[in-house]
């Protein structure tokens, strides 16, 4: 077996490692044996596997002898109301809950987990912000001193050739138009409202992830685990093993963001999927630059479709141009996770975007300054589940309420989790709360929405994402976004369908081509592993590495063979690496777990649907600032 | 019976790409991740392991800062120290803070607490100093053991091996001491929630330099700070010729 070496090794951690990598040689020659399938084309069948999955959630601890006679009792703590994730959906639903109290002059006792070091570390957005929600929230949100710096003063979109823009026109009542709207640093954003749910009395624990959902008796969530800390990379308890907290609630409230992990088991748990389509997603990719100041517009807001993507991938870039003093911009680029080609990396085509001449004019003599990535929702009305269960609720990107041609999602997320919170205050403070189960259902939450702005606006723009899937794909789509959504608004009676699911979308490698991406320069466009380090990104060395794979020999065996490995490509942060094995022929899949920057596009666009993401030791991850 | 005091200094984290600030005054803090100093962690960790084998009675945890330091103060009160000291200092002040200052306000809250020992960690990996120990001891005329990687304590005199260029270094120093931690003497233990929720109970006492009777001026003045100079790529040469002649073309012959 072999250790990935960390990069922030010493002495001592590197002898340890290599106990370890002893240790876990014996009892893999002992236990693993080659599976009957491996034998594909010069893959060598002979050749040991060496085991790359060791998290409980895949060899559970129960079963492992190392574990015998290890303390595994929890600590537990009750509150009214536990929020799992503290980005806008689930400090607004904090906020509000605190708000009614006071009104109501109610003791409330909330608590938010957040797997981040800090509120803001992990969030990743254009922004583009829409005020309603906030407006809701704090009218008075200047007063507090929100970070809203850069109203939109310009608004521009474009239809990029590869030397040539092709200028389209902004008119007022496109989805897309920006005015009224701040360009905002969501992660700066998110941090200041983290500050006004603490001095709303909310008990806020950056640090520590949740882990596990907790479900009493009658199979009603009961709340959450926080994560264990102290495994070693091969699953061994190590001296300084301790277990997570549990925290208890009346409901619970489940703000991961997009493609949660505890979301996930929750859609099977409680079956919240079966009247809605399979979620379609995107990757997002982010940069901020320090630019010139002669060619700095703040408030002017651009974006683009066309090059470098073709025709039938659906994604665009955008570019803001941030007024906080220097000369700021933040640009990015996204693509849709249905695309079909294994050979195409979101990341290569983001660096190449770059060189286009309409935006290397801005960027020329200019330094980048952070990078990081995300997948976001792109389903919309037709994606969304059922939101309430007996003793929970999920709110924001989680279940999925942004609005895809806005570009917009934290103005829903932020209602939803507003909307929670209205569902829940009389439920949880009444005498009796006359529940069938144990953890409350409330599934007022669920009519609110639908009577709420979210549900018109998401049903109005609901056929524009799914009406690319068509020949002429981009123009057809946009074709459509004039026609009906700008002239009908999105009456037009019927609903089109998406394509299903994105892991399904590709075609094997041998019947398409590779894609030639030019060699970054270093000036506009950059190698993967410098943007990495760009993110601040870190992880525990010494724990299981968080991306499982239900069976570690799929990656060579399918991932590999049919679709020439699609995870070193989608990855934006290349935790996936197929390497030759050591013995001879025939290749290995390396994680690099410690480089991963919680996007979950692996758990999205894994064709095997063999990567189970889950959550690492809290404050793991990336450090973005004001991102 | 005693009573150890910990420093903790809260810096920016060490996976964090560092950039300088625009006006070259410094590097670039605000909102930046930060957390405790490594070396601090395996301090406190020690701590709290002569605690616990009851060689000392109470953990004081010490930091020097503006008000976010009570986070990491909190960090080491969860991870089981009793009690905390926030010293408030702020703006120019704080910038201008270095080994000098932080040494003579310890070692005024040593004789203050009556500590019998001081415990640090060797350096900041933000300054990579590796004075604030040497220095207090220096100004309290204690005894030192620097570089720690293995201590024990014998009724009134302490054992420690220290890591040296030359291997490993056994000496033996009477209490008060000044301990500075370095990297192999233990691992740090987890700060867990239970742990943090109770540490919001335990006291932050708050206090300024002045009332320790410290004056923070810098006899250091910061007047630029650059990044380090890209490495340039390296150049292949044919020849031997070729290579005297770049060289002298570049002046270095």
């Amino acid at each position: 077996t072999v250790c990935t070496v960390p990069s922030a090794l010493t002495g001592s951690a590197l002898f340890f490692a290599a106990q370890r990598c002893i240790r876990a040689l014996k009892t893999v020659q002992a236990e693993h044996a080659p599976p009957q399938h491996y034998t594909w084309r010069r893959n060598c069948s002979s050749a040991v596997m060496p085991r790359i999955t060791s998290h409980y959630t895949i060899f559970p601890r129960d079963k492992d002898p190392r574990w015998e006679g290890v303390e595994m009792e929890r600590f537990a703590d009750e509150a009214d109301v536990v929020i799992v994730g503290g980005g806008p959906a689930g400090l607004s639903a904090a906020i509000r809950l605190k708000q009614l109290a006071k009104e109501q002059e109610k003791e409330l006792r909330v608590c938010l987990v957040e797997k981040a070091s800090q509120i803001g570390a992990h969030t990743l957005s254009g922004a583009c912000l829409e005020p309603s929600a906030l407006n809701e929230l704090f009218p008075d949100w200047k007063e507090r001193g929100a970070p809203l710096n850069t109203p939109v003063t310009e608004d521009l979109f474009s239809i990029l050739t590869e030397k040539y823009r092709i200028p389209v026109p902004m008119l007022p009542g496109l989805p897309m138009n920006n005015h009224g709207n701040y360009i905002v640093r969501l992660g700066h954003f998110v941090h200041w409202l983290g500050e006004q749910a603490e001095e709303l009395g909310v008990e806020i624990y950056p640090g520590y992830a949740a882990a596990e959902v907790l479900f009493h008796e009658d199979g009603s969530v009961k709340g959450i685990a926080t994560n264990d800390v102290g495994i070693a990379k091969d699953g061994s308890p190590k001296d300084v093993f301790e277990r997570g907290m549990e925290l208890h609630a009346k409901v619970t409230l489940f703000g991961e963001g997009c493609h949660g992990h505890l979301a996930k088991q929750l859609y099977r748990q409680f079956n919240l999927r079966e009247n809605c389509e399979p979620q379609t997603y995107a990757i997002g990719l982010k940069e901020l630059w320090v630019i010139d100041e002669k060619k700095w517009r703040p408030g002017r807001v651009e974006h683009s479709v066309g090059w470098p993507l073709n025709r039938n991938t659906y994604g665009g870039s955008f570019l803001y141009h941030l007024n906080e003093g220097e000369p700021l911009v933040a640009l990015g680029f996204v693509v849709g996770l249905d695309y079909t080609n294994p050979y195409l990396s979101p990341f290569r085509e983001f660096q190449r975007w770059k060189h286009h001449p309409f935006v290397a004019k801005t960027l020329e003599g200019g330094d980048r300054i952070a990078y990081g990535a995300r997948a976001l929702n792109e389903g919309g009305y037709q994606c969304l589940p059922k939101v309430t269960f007996p003793g929970g609720m999920l709110i924001g990107c989680s279940p999925g309420f942004m609005n895809v041609p806005k570009i917009k999602g934290t103005h829903t997320a932020m209602k939803s989790g507003m909307l929670a919170a209205e569902a829940i205050f009389p439920k949880v403070t009444a005498e009796d709360p006359a529940s069938e189960t144990a953890g409350l259902h409330i599934p007022e939450y669920e009519d609110n929405l639908k009577k709420s702005w979210i549900w018109k606006e998401l049903y109005a723009v609901r056929n524009i994402r799914p009406s690319f899937h068509n020949y002429f794909g981009l123009y057809g789509g946009m074709v459509y976004t004039g026609v009906f959504y700008w002239i009908l608004r999105g009456k037009e009676p019927w609903t089109l369908k998406h394509a299903g699911l994105d892991s399904a979308q590709l075609k094997p490698a041998k019947e398409c081509t590779p894609i030639e991406y030019p060699k970054p320069d270093g000036k506009l466009s950059f190698d993967l592993l410098s943007s990495v380090a760009l993110s601040g990104t870190n992880h525990e060395g010494d724990q299981p590495p968080h991306l499982t794979l239900k069976d570690d020999s799929i990656p060579v065996a399918n991932n590999l063979a049919i679709y020439d490995g699609p995870e070193q490509r989608f990855c934006p942060a290349g935790v996936y690496e197929y390497v030759p094995l050591e013995t001879g022929e025939g290749m290995r899949l390396q994680i690099n777990a410690q480089n991963c920057v919680h996007c979950k596009t692996c758990d999205i666009k894994d064709p095997s649907q063999n990567i189970n993401w889950v959550v690492p030791e809290g404050s793991g991850g990336p450090a973005y600032n004001g991102l | 019976m005693s009573r150890v005091l910990v420093g903790v200094k809260r810096v920016i984290d060490y996976a964090v790409k560092i950039r300088v600030k625009p006006d070259q005054s410094g590097v670039v803090t605000d909102g930046v991740k930060h957390s405790m100093n490594p070396f601090c962690e395996i301090a406190v960790e020690e701590a709290v392991k002569l605690k616990e084998k009851k060689f000392i009675k109470e953990v004081v945890a010490v930091s020097c800062g503006p008000s976010q330091v009570t986070e990491t103060i909190r960090t080491a009160l969860a991870m089981g120290c009793d009690r905390g000291i926030h010293v408030e200092v702020s703006g120019k002040d704080y910038e201008a803070m270095g080994p000098l200052q932080i040494s003579k306000i310890f070692a005024a809250l040593a004789k203050k607490e009556e500590a019998s020992l001081v415990i640090l960690g060797k350096q900041a990996i933000d300054d990579d100093c590796n004075q604030t120990g040497q220095m207090t001891a220096a100004l309290l005329d204690w005894p030192q053991g620097t570089f720690a990687s293995e201590v024990t304590i014998d009724g009134e005199t302490v054992k420690v091996v220290r890591e040296i260029d030359g291997g490993l270094e056994t000496i033996k120093i009477s209490m008060p001491a000044v301990l500075t931690a370095d990297l192999r003497l233990n691992t740090p233990r987890y700060a867990t929630l239970p742990n943090i929720m109770k540490a919001k109970k335990k006291k932050i006492a708050n206090m300024k330099p002045a009332d320790l009777g410290v004056d923070m001026v810098s006899r250091v003045e910061v007047l630029r700070v650059d990044e380090p100079p890209t490495r340039l790529a390296g150049v292949k040469v044919e020849t031997v010729d070729d290579l005297v002649a770049k060289l002298k073309a570049n002046g270095t012959i």
